[in-house]
């Protein structure tokens, strides 16, 4: 009898033919079924992007230069980083209010422990860094502890952080009213540009790693006899990440050469984007804002992994809020204020990611900075006021959560 | 009480996979088991029929170790053991699909079929293709055929392909006893057939299904045999062959506690 019931799931694994074919109008169409269903993935925003960089292009040629496109993608890498980190917040089906605070903090942090003669001058600016970070996660540890634990909404637990943080800011930079950063490394950050040489190693290193692991994706799957995967596709999937690779890398060493800050948010990027997708916290925080009951009852020790992406989302903004503090030299009374927030938000779910928890990807944060940093830039270009510009943006994010209400609807409907 | 434990089960072969004897268990005041006795053989379909407060979820949450039980045994293969926690059951390979089926409906079925208890390296990397393998093998082992692809939404699937999702998540883990909560409930006639065909499946090849449902056509048309309680205790135990839906429908709504064909006594004369 026992004999019998193992030999479930052991049976010959043979390819799997029909349904999992890989012909290039299989794929296809399996993709097309998929949008039908409301699974849109990144189709949306990728026309949106190429719809917003066609207009400016075509008011302002300027638009498009060198020189506008190495500082959008410094004026992105922190927006971008603090909405990686919302998006796993959003992946739960919470929010984070106090992020835009909470990057404050770590600005002022950073500034603090570079003061020459301060009181919490160390001597490594990047002792200071890392203090940063592991302050704001704490502060993630401490409010996720509230939603996870105690069941206060993650709304109302944010917002009271949202007034604390910003207390402490002011608190702390007081009547000073502004830090100056003058540690060369923390501004570095923001503000390296590297060499045209390192820039094509860079290009050549990215293009290889992202084939390497195409690649084996591919062969391991086919190892397993699954063979869902379209060769032709796959190539050209990694002549587009080549051209976009090298294209942008010529294109900013046309000017000042690729930003450093633009490497560290693909790193960040590749790397949270690995967490998400290839591991199994990443699994539980899909599962858990899937249906946090069925999550419970498969054994996923769901506070915890509440917890912990709270930690994420405050680091993730304190290091944003360091790339923020490094882009301006300074920290002044108005760190982590302004649109910081809503920007960052807005940015995670202007790129895809579901405000109802469970669907969204960590690319989604880059997608969505995208947009709201081509918007602004092409407005600034252009000569309009900030007026335009909220008035734009906000139509945008109108846009982008309609479009992930109708698709989850379409979801929900489908194959019942 | 003590000479009833001697005493040899007769209606299907040799010692019970799953046995629970004189299992009681309150809320409060609220006695919801009183002394009942449960039984499922290998390769056998045993339903549980009652109305409802008959106590038969009760009964089913306390093997599979959601509800500690008051007093009773439980004996699994033969040998008595403690079952103090799901993981416990699962352990033993005891399965339980709820109603509700507890899946995500954002994740795929690999996902879903692998929550909880994901293959992974040592920096907790996911082994996917071996999942997916796996997942596609126990699939087609349960005949499930209506499933297009393994890495298909469960969003997108129908009642009763979810159901087979859960079911067959049910199965992988080497499980010896397979309880469904309600599967039919919510499908139409033709995913209640597939959900059928998939349990006399299971104890086709050996496990021992345990299936609690309100629908006694499907229970004539998959159970070996049925055991029936009523307000937490043993009315009887039905041979499928030998019993009648009306008398089961009796059993279920005006059954007296007694002796009965197959499980020793319960003593609840005395009790009464």
């Amino acid at each position: 009898m026992s004999a019998d019931a193992t030999s479930f799931g052991e049976g010959p694994v043979n390819q799997l033919e029909g349904p999992q074919g890989n012909s290039l109008g299989e794929v296809t169409r399996r993709r097309y079924e998929a949008v039908k269903q409301g699974d849109v993935g990144t189709l949306p925003v990728i026309l949106a992007l190429v719809i917003i960089i066609a207009f400016f292009y075509s008011k302002n040629s300027n638009y498009l230069s060198a020189g506008n496109f190495t500082s959008m993608l410094t004026q992105m890498a922190g927006l971008t980083t603090i909405a990686i980190g919302v998006v796993f917040v959003l992946l739960l089906g919470e929010i984070d209010l106090s992020i835009g605070y909470v990057s404050g903090v770590a600005g002022v942090v950073v500034a603090e422990m570079q003061l020459p003669n301060g009181r919490f001058e160390v001597k490594y600016a990047l002792v200071g860094i890392v203090v940063a970070v592991i302050v704001t996660a704490l502060i993630g540890m401490l409010q996720g502890g509230f939603v996870a634990y105690i069941g206060v909404p993650s709304f109302v637990v944010t917002l009271a952080g949202y007034l604390f943080w910003q207390g402490v800011i002011l608190q702390a930079i007081g009547n000073q009213g502004v830090i100056v950063i003058q540690s060369t490394l923390i501004n570095n950050i923001a503000n390296y540009f590297f060499s045209d040489k390192a820039g094509w190693i860079i290009a050549i290193t990215a293009v290889g790693l992202f084939t390497a692991s195409v690649l084996t994706g591919v062969v391991s799957r086919r190892r397993h006899g699954i063979h869902s995967d379209n060769l032709i596709l796959v190539g050209l999937k990694l002549v587009g990440f080549g051209l976009v690779a090298f294209g942008a890398i010529w294109w900013a060493n046309k000017e000042r050469g690729f930003p450093f800050a633009a490497l560290l948010v693909i790193i960040l990027l590749v790397f949270w984007t690995f967490v998400a997708e290839r591991t199994t916290f990443g699994r539980h925080v899909y599962a858990v804002g899937g249906n946090e009951e069925a999550a419970r009852r498969a054994g996923i020790d769901t506070r915890k992994i509440k917890v912990l992406v709270f930690m994420i989302c405050s680091g993730m903004a304190g290091l944003g809020g360091v790339i923020l503090a490094a882009r301006l030299n300074s920290v002044d009374l108005n760190a982590g204020g302004g649109t910081l927030l809503l920007d960052a938000i807005a940015a995670a779910v202007i790129g895809g990611t579901s405000l109802f928890g469970g669907r969204g990807r960590v690319l989604s944060a880059l997608m969505g900075a995208l947009v709201i940093t081509t918007v602004a830039s092409g407005i600034d270009l252009l000569g309009y006021s900030s007026a335009i510009k909220f008035m734009v943006t906000g139509l945008i994010l109108l846009a982008a959560v309609t479009l992930d209400t109708i698709s989850r609807r379409r979801l929900e409907r489908s194959g019942r | 009480m003590t000479e009833t434990m001697e005493v040899p089960t007769i209606a299907g072969a040799g010692t019970p996979l799953l046995e629970a004897r004189n299992v009681t268990k309150s809320f409060g005041s609220v006695q919801a088991l009183a002394e009942v006795d449960f039984a499922v053989h290998a390769g056998e379909v045993m339903a549980l029929v009652g109305d409802n407060g008959a106590g038969k979820s009760t009964l089913i949450k306390c093997i599979a170790g959601i509800y500690p039980i008051d007093s009773g045994d439980v004996y699994f293969d033969g040998k008595k053991v403690s079952i103090g926690s799901p993981k416990a059951a699962a352990d033993l390979g005891i399965e339980v699909v709820y109603q509700d089926l507890a899946l995500c409906d954002n994740l795929d079925i690999v996902q879903n079929m692998y929550l909880g208890r994901e293959e992974h390296d040592v920096i907790r990397r996911l082994k996917e293709p071996e999942m997916e393998a796996r997942t596609a093998a126990t699939m087609k082992s349960l005949a499930v055929t209506t499933i297009r692809s393994m890495r298909q939404q469960v969003a997108s699937l129908s009642g009763g392909q979810r159901q087979s999702v859960a079911i067959g998540r049910a199965v992988m883990w080497n499980s010896k006893v397979v309880i469904l909560d309600e599967p039919t409930a919510a499908l139409g006639v033709a995913q209640t057939r597939q959900v059928l065909d998939l349990v006399a499946r299971l104890s086709s090849q050996g496990l021992a299904v345990v299936i609690i449902s309100h629908n006694l056509h499907d229970v004539f048309e998959v159970a070996d045999r049925i055991t029936c309680l009523r307000l937490g205790r043993n009315v009887a135990v039905f041979e499928r062959r030998e019993a009648t839906q009306q008398e089961v429908v009796h059993a279920i709504t005006a059954g007296v506690p007694t002796k009965v064909s197959g499980i020793a006594g319960t003593g609840l004369e005395e009790v009464l």
